[in-house]
């Protein structure tokens, strides 16, 4: 949690950057960011903007909490035009393997919803679910359920 | 697996072992002493009375004496030893101790006084001869008290064969005596787990009921998911991950051939095929929403059954193609549907504490097995399918999926351990199997974890 904090505040700063040097193809980096992620990379999503949203239980719609990292990826993909991503939808191990596959795809599209409502173009974003099955969390606990209940945007 | 075989049905003639078998039939089944265990049924089981009749298996095991065949080794012994693998594993006999025998190999019409009086009510022999290639097997039943024989078949086959044999021969024993056909000669498909929990390979394999002639259908490189038998045992439908895709496929088992079942937009899922074998169900996922859709396999048109914003996954048959039962969450939570097949007269048939998943129907028509979810517990059960006489069957961490052994009177399914640490250390997955009582509860062995099974019908010829 405090990673994600941390990484929406960077993301912040990174996004107030951008905003006065947009970035052409990803190769351009401007003195400050010479340690940091290349711009557009999936290293960079997830250091300055956060990759994922998280969900409650058995549940699609986008947190009020979690909104935010989705206007980040929103402006950060209409910065980066020419990122194509993918959206995983998971899900946790409280549930049977098919039904979570179907869970799991609905969470995407419901990431991917939003950021074509915020003005995304929803032919660069794929969507795909893998149900229970790729846990980002090993725990058998509320703790790893809630990290694995997500929609994770990756960079094609 | 293509197999030439042949049956021949032994003297006395087939007439005579009909006649035979009605009145031994019955002069064994009433020599098992009468049920007098129904104290350690459930209370919620015992107050609703189940229609069908499940208390055969609480009754004691039939004492059974397997001797091995007579004739050319090591198959004669081993098909012995299959056969009395099989019997034990169903609860419903108990195969006399081979070290108690006074006769090892009978041959011809066996000394009953010698069988009587170690216990046995049932007796196999048999004799296995080579001819070239091939086996000849035959196997002789007989009832132990009155001397005589139930019934006496033929097989031929060639020698890679022997293991169906020893599965037929079970399944003759099982139907002749308890008068219900067997489940022995039956494949199982499953999915195949290794590596660490969030890389799992999942690779689909299928093998004999008992866990013998396993091998993998599928190399890994694309996880395959919730494979599921073809009436003709031959063809699966599942899902992969083929190209990043995930979509239902169809595979004949015997060549390994993959095709997918038709360009549908949308990820498709949850695969079964119609009891006539001519159309699969299927869940279809579009803008967010799950609906079942039924795919004609001569035309490869899908038809929409189910509308709506919901989730609607894992529909099945009925054995009779006239009913569709699924899960929904379309009342808040994940609940059980039964529909008509053509979508209309929906009714919600699960009413009892939790989320419920994954039904299947039995082939016999008669109940429904599901996964119950609680915030606790996860648990396989059975109820008719007019939601009335729930049973639970077991109950642990985590655990799904049932499959109906052909015969509806064994269920397969998978069970899950918990993982002990933030590493996953301890989690694992295997198969096993139960009797729809709630009795008898076995492990399936599978050379790696395992997920997902599905219980073919009986192999044809």
């Amino acid at each position: 949690m405090n990673r994600t904090l941390l990484a929406s505040l960077s993301g912040l700063v990174l996004l107030a950057a951008c905003a006065q040097a947009p970035d052409q193809g990803g190769a351009a980096t401007g003195a400050g960011q010479a340690t940091g992620p290349r711009p557009g990379t999936q290293e960079d999503l997830v250091a300055n903007v956060g990759d994922r949203v998280f969900f409650d239980f058995d549940r699609s719609n986008i947190r009020p909490d979690q909104a935010p990292t989705l206007d980040r990826q929103a402006a950060w993909l209409q910065t980066h035009r020419q990122v194509r991503v993918i959206i995983e939808g998971h899900a946790d191990e409280r549930g049977t393997r098919e039904y979570n596959l179907a869970l799991g795809q609905r969470r995407a599209d419901s990431a991917r919803n939003y950021l074509i409502a915020r003005g995304v173009d929803g032919a660069r974003i794929r969507t795909i679910s893998y149900g229970k099955d790729r846990p980002a969390v090993l725990g058998s606990n509320e703790e790893a359920w809630a990290q694995n209940r997500r929609a994770v945007t990756v960079v094609q | 697996m293509a197999v030439t075989m042949t049956k021949q049905i032994l003297s006395p003639t087939a007439f005579e072992a009909l006649e035979r078998l009605s009145l031994s039939r019955r002069v064994l089944l009433a020599a098992v002493p009468v049920a007098t265990t129904m104290l350690t049924l459930d209370a919620r089981a015992q107050a609703e009375r189940p229609v069908i009749d499940i208390t055969r298996a609480r009754t004691d095991p039939l004492p059974i004496a397997i001797p091995d065949f007579a004739g050319a080794q090591p198959w004669g012994a081993q098909i012995a030893q299959v056969i009395t693998a099989n019997l034990a594993r169903s609860g419903l006999f108990r195969p006399i101790d081979r070290r108690a025998f006074l006769q090892d190999t009978p041959d011809g019409t066996p000394r009953f006084a010698e069988w009587r009086v170690i216990g046995a009510q049932a007796l196999v022999t048999g004799r296995v001869d080579q001819q070239g290639e091939r086996l000849r097997v035959e196997f002789r039943l007989w009832d132990v008290l009155p001397g005589t024989q139930i019934q006496g078949t033929a097989y031929t086959t060639q020698m890679a064969n022997w293991r169906r044999i020893a599965h037929i021969c079970s399944d003759a024993i099982y139907e002749r005596l308890l008068g219900e056909k067997g489940y022995f000669d039956t494949r199982i498909v499953y999915v195949s787990e290794s590596g660490p929990r969030d890389r799992r390979i999942r690779r689909l394999a299928i093998m004999d009921q008992d866990g013998e002639n396993h091998r993998f259908l599928t190399d890994g490189t694309w996880a395959a998911l919730t494979p599921r038998f073809h009436p003709n045992t031959r063809e699966i439908a599942y899902m992969s991950y083929a190209r990043n895709e995930p979509r239902v496929f169809l595979m004949d088992v015997d060549t390994r051939r993959e095709t997918l079942l038709g360009n549908f937009p949308g990820m498709t899922l949850s695969p079964r095929f119609s009891p006539d074998g001519n159309s699969v169900i299927l869940s279809a996922i579009r803008g967010g929403d799950a609906n079942i859709y039924v795919v004609d396999l001569r035309t490869r048109r899908e038809r929409q059954l189910t509308f709506g914003p919901s989730l609607d996954v894992s529909p099945s048959f009925s054995p009779d193609g006239q009913k569709i039962v699924f899960n929904s969450d379309r009342g808040g939570d994940q609940q059980l549907y039964v529909m008509d097949a053509d979508g209309g007269n929906l009714r919600r048939i699960s009413f009892g504490q939790g989320r419920y998943a994954t039904p299947v129907w039995s082939p016999r028509g008669d109940l429904i097995a599901f996964t119950r979810l609680t915030r606790g517990t996860f648990a396989i059960g059975v109820m008719r399918p007019d939601g009335s006489g729930e049973r639970i069957l077991s109950e642990g961490w985590q655990m799904e999926g049932p499959t109906f052994a052909p015969n509806g009177r064994v269920l397969a399914f998978w069970r899950e351990t918990r993982a002990q640490d933030a590493r996953g250390a301890g989690y694992s997955c295997r198969l096993a199997s139960i009797d729809i009582t709630g009795f008898n509860e076995r492990a399936l062995p599978t050379p790696t974890d395992a997920s997902d099974p599905a219980w073919s019908p009986l192999i044809p010829g």
